[in-house]
């Protein structure tokens, strides 16, 4: 770290922070419209059928009800991977799936027309295993999906995306290994990200070809893009974008939502506002993919691992719109964290008749760690290894590297993790707490401690591009153009940081633009930790460019070369002769000078987290109790302190290790119903149950942009999963298959109750 | 079936279409009915603090008492404003998030201020609920520990879990306002 830093490394107040505790934020639901109208969906009662009739003549004559759509009267706009999903269709495919969309004056009256509205459906058999649904005779949801297989094709990632992990000779790597072992592991408790804010947008159709969409999430050039491809270039879209009360990624997914929202307000010319209730939230938005692996392993004693082949099960509920994309990020994450000359694993992506699997931080490599690694453990229980020297031994080091997302091969040219997993595994105090595979750290009475750690890192952390322009006032203060919003990160105060750092401004001559895509210029928004790296190198570039065109402006006046102009705090100055100065706005006068900054794609660098965990085990009662968790990594540089902090102690929810302990959506596999689609149903941890938790973070440069950092945030919650299961399993002494831990599978682990 | 209603009746029934309350310190009377203007008899108190008083301060989460996104004061209790009728609160005195610091100055409640010193959020969805639970505990408890603390907010849902820096928070405030008191 370097001390000399004005900001940098520095803990700063959040920009938005008056906001925020003062409630003034305003979030999609919070903004204020005249002849605002409200749309409702209705939904469908069963996982599978085809609709007869729609009689809506009731609903309509309702005063206040503007506008009923439904497959017969909606636009054909469809999206997804590939572009089959229509926003309303002909059939049904999960309880909650969208059979009209209402607008009405009030929220009442919508709701009230949605009730009036008769269906009349042929119901279909449903499917809701991922294995039973490709079986010959299993219903089918897609007339294009034959099977229910979906092509794992992610053309969003480039022309030759990676639908496989696939190399070297794995026969060959079997016949070198020590130890072979052999299993199924799933993660296919789908749980739901859900942030606190709903899924909400707003749209304002204006005839014939612009629209502008008010909506909830950290991307909102994406979002244009996206809407875009629905409506066809021929529209103009502006998305604007303002504060997102939690995504966690999933609120990219929102693209139904805008639609809902644009197609009411097409037929209506009013502006219309669609906010999903929280059954709504859990029961019809995205959850989790889910996962399963059967795998063999091959391993020396040394912890060097040989091969790996095996089944990929991928599933992804009703449809996909990024569970390829997942499928190919997750893959190159798994070569990240495990060395391995030979791999064969082949995927599958599946639909079943429940809700859509979406965007989760750890955008499908948490799904496969929390499969993969168990397996691997099978492996070093076999060899005797500790999995803290194994997993150490096997992540990615300079020189490496990895077939990433896009199907090309790049060597890794960021720092050796290796020093901060070992001051991890010292702060958590592993080498005395590991006992052996199947061993209790520590036996209490009826209660045992088991200990596990988990690994996982990503290289979209240089994903994709971002620009930025900023603006030199005269009188010395800088505006940034960006189309970031803030959803937590603290991204936009990051990036006022970074520009104030370049410009040598104080923090408060330093402002952000709103996100809006009339204004701002393109931007990816974060996304696998991409923030750190991608959109500050942007916002760095555009600081600089803004700098040198000041400075060369100025050079004449002060009859020197540019080279020779300092700036700081809104004074140019000629360096050594700090007399010899003037004001930005002496130099300016009545003008403003504009840079422009771009990042393109590098994945040439991974972040790396891992995490250690103790759990004790309550073997009467089978509740398994988080006590204490240490995450370790390195990014480079701290930018903000709190903020970082903050991102890694999010370990815990948005579906990360509370995923691994209780965390889960149920689907009655009888009917399709989710059975805990509100929020005392399904579990959250609370303020009564924290564990301590402790950051390690080393700061050993990168060569990214002139900070030398790299983002983080993204991957907290996933190396935490299978870190818990392993310590379960170490706790009870048997292994777990499944997430969560809960009491029901622990107790059956101990033979202390029947299966279910 | 007809009803018949005496002349007493009527005007009773005229004067309990409107409810009295002070929100933030400012009296309010309320007309009780189902135009646009008016409260219905079905509107939560969060409905009527977002949608009719425009207090879109106070944010709605589960809009079901499970996450206290919403909470208010009310009488100094934090309550889930998304749990109570707005007719059920004649006569109370309701505190929301817009209520706490001063407007006109621009000045934080010292609660809110040591939000901000702690970064005690990330999205911030769910802070202006936590900001009024916490207040609610220290004006019962100006020195609470850490376990009473964690108790208070245990109905608060946060997701980014800024739950360790809100805990700071909360304790820096209210060994603030000690040192102020001794």
């Amino acid at each position: 770290m370097i001390d000399s830093y004005r900001y940098i490394g520095k803990e700063t107040p959040r920009r938005d922070g008056a906001e925020v505790v003062t409630g003034s934020a305003e979030y999609v639901d919070d903004i204020r419209f005249t002849n605002l109208l409200y749309g409702e969906v209705l939904r469908s009662p069963h996982p599978h059928a085809r609709i007869k009739q729609i009689e809506k003549s009731k609903a309509e004559v309702l005063g206040g009800v503007e506008a009923i759509l439904t497959w017969e009267n909606v636009p054909d706009w469809k999206f997804g991977t590939p572009t089959i999903f229509r926003i309303l269709d002909r059939k049904v495919r999960f309880v909650g799936d969208a059979v009209a969309i209402i607008a009405a004056r009030t929220k009442d009256i919508a709701r009230e027309a949605a009730r009036l509205i008769e269906v009349e459906y042929e119901v279909l058999p449903p499917v809701f295993d991922m294995e039973a649904a490709m079986k010959p005779g299993a219903p089918q949801l897609y007339e294009e999906l034959p099977g229910n297989k979906l092509p794992l094709y992610a053309p969003v990632l480039g022309p030759k995306s990676l639908t496989e992990i696939v190399m070297g000779d794995v026969e060959k790597g079997f016949a070198e290994a020590d130890v072979i072992a052999e299993g199924t592991f799933g993660y296919e408790n789908i749980p739901n990200p859900l942030p606190p804010e709903p899924p909400s947008a707003v749209a304002l159709w204006q005839e014939p070809n612009k629209v502008t969409v008010w909506v909830s999430n950290q991307q909102v050039w994406l979002n244009r893009k996206i809407l875009s491809e629905i409506f066809g270039d021929n529209v103009e879209v502006r998305a604007i974008g303002g504060p997102c009360g939690g995504s966690y990624g999933s609120k990219v997914m929102s693209w139904q939502v805008q639609c809902y929202a644009a197609a009411l307000s097409k037929a209506t010319g009013k502006p219309v506002k669609v906010c999903f209730s929280k059954e709504e939230h859990l029961a019809a938005f995205v959850l989790r993919p889910e996962t399963r692996i059967h795998a063999r392993v091959g391993m020396k004693k040394d912890g060097t691992v040989t091969a790996i082949s095996g089944k990929w099960l991928l599933g992804t509920g009703y449809y996909s719109m990024t569970t390829q994309a997942q499928l190919s990020v997750g893959a190159g994450e798994a070569q990240i964290a495990v060395r391995c000359a030979n791999w064969d694993v082949k995927p599958t992506i599946v639909c079943t008749n429940r809700n859509a699997s979406g965007i989760v931080r750890g955008f499908g490599g948490q799904e496969l760690k929390c499969a993969l690694i168990p397996l691997l453990s099978l492996a070093m229980e076999k060899a005797d290894l500790d999995p803290f020297e194994v997993l150490k031994k096997n992540y990615l080091k300079p020189g490496d590297g990895y077939y990433w997302r896009d199907g090309n091969w790049y060597s890794y040219r960021g720092v050796d993790y290796t020093k901060a997993m070992e001051k991890g595994a010292q702060t958590f105090g592993w080498k005395a707490k590991w006992k052996g595979w199947l061993k209790p750290t520590a036996l209490n009475g009826t209660k045992r401690t088991g200990v596990g750690v988990g690994i996982h890192g990503n290289a979209d952390i240089g994903e994709d591009v971002s620009e930025a322009y900023v603006r030199l006032d005269p009188e010395g203060r800088a505006v940034i153009y960006s189309s970031v919003t803030e959803h937590g990160t603290g991204q936009r105060s990051n990036c006022i940081k970074v520009v104030a750092e370049v410009l040598q401004l104080p923090l408060e001559a330093v402002s952000i633009t709103p996100s809006d895509t009339l204004i701002t210029p393109v931007e990816w928004g974060p996304a696998g930790s991409r923030g750190t790296y991608a959109i500050l190198s942007a916002a760095i570039a555009a600081a600089e460019d803004a700098k040198q065109k000041l400075l060369q402006f100025t050079a004449p006046l002060l009859g020197v070369g540019m080279g020779d102009l300092e700036t700081e705090d809104g004074f140019i100055w000629v360096k050594n002769r700090p007399d010899n100065r003037i004001t930005w706005k002496d130099a300016l006068e009545l003008r403003t000078v504009l840079g422009h900054g771009r990042f393109n794609p590098d994945y040439s660098f991974a972040n790396c987290m891992m995490s250690f965990v103790e759990v004790e085990v309550d073997t009467e009662t089978g509740k398994v109790t988080l006590l204490r968790v240490v995450n370790a990594t390195d990014v480079g540089q701290i930018i903000d302190p709190p903020g970082i902090r903050g991102q890694l102690n999010g370990c815990l929810g948005t579906a990360g290790i509370d995923s691994a302990l209780f965390e889960e959506t149920v689907l009655d596999r009888a009917t399709g119903c989710v059975l805990n689609a509100n929020m005392i149903d399904y579990k959250w941890r609370t303020f009564s149950e924290l564990p301590p938790i402790d950051n390690v973070i080393m700061e050993t440069p990168f060569p990214s942009h002139r900070f030398g950092a790299v983002g983080i945030g993204e991957v907290a919650t996933s190396p935490g999963p299978s870190a818990v299961l392993m310590a379960t399993s170490n706790a009870i002494g048997v292994w777990l298959h499944e997430y969560p831990v809960t009491p029901q599978r622990v107790l059956e682990a101990l033979g202390k109750v029947g299966s279910k | 079936m007809e009803v018949k209603v005496n002349e007493q009746t009527r005007k009773k029934s005229e004067e309990d279409k409107h409810i009295s309350l002070v929100i933030n310190g400012n009296q309010y009377s309320l007309e009780v009915g189902y135009g646009s203007y008016q409260v219905k008899p079905s509107d939560t108190l969060a409905y009527t603090l977002r949608e009719t008083l425009g207090l879109t301060g106070t944010k709605v989460s589960c809009d079901d008492g499970a996450c206290g996104s919403c909470t208010v004061l009310m009488s100094s209790k934090a309550v889930p404003s998304c749990m109570i009728l707005t007719v059920e609160c004649a006569g109370k005195d309701i505190t929301t998030i817009e209520g706490l610091g001063d407007p006109k100055t621009g000045t934080l409640d010292p609660l809110q201020q040591s939000f901000v010193d702690h970064t005690a959020f990330q999205c911030g969805f769910c802070t202006p609920g936590m900001i009024m639970s916490a207040k609610a505990l220290l004006n019962e408890n100006p020195h609470p520990t850490e376990e009473e603390i964690k108790e208070a907010l245990s109905g608060n849902f946060c997701r980014c879990i800024s739950h360790y820096q809100v805990l700071e928070a909360v304790l820096a405030a209210s060994e603030k306002d000690g040192g102020d008191n001794d």
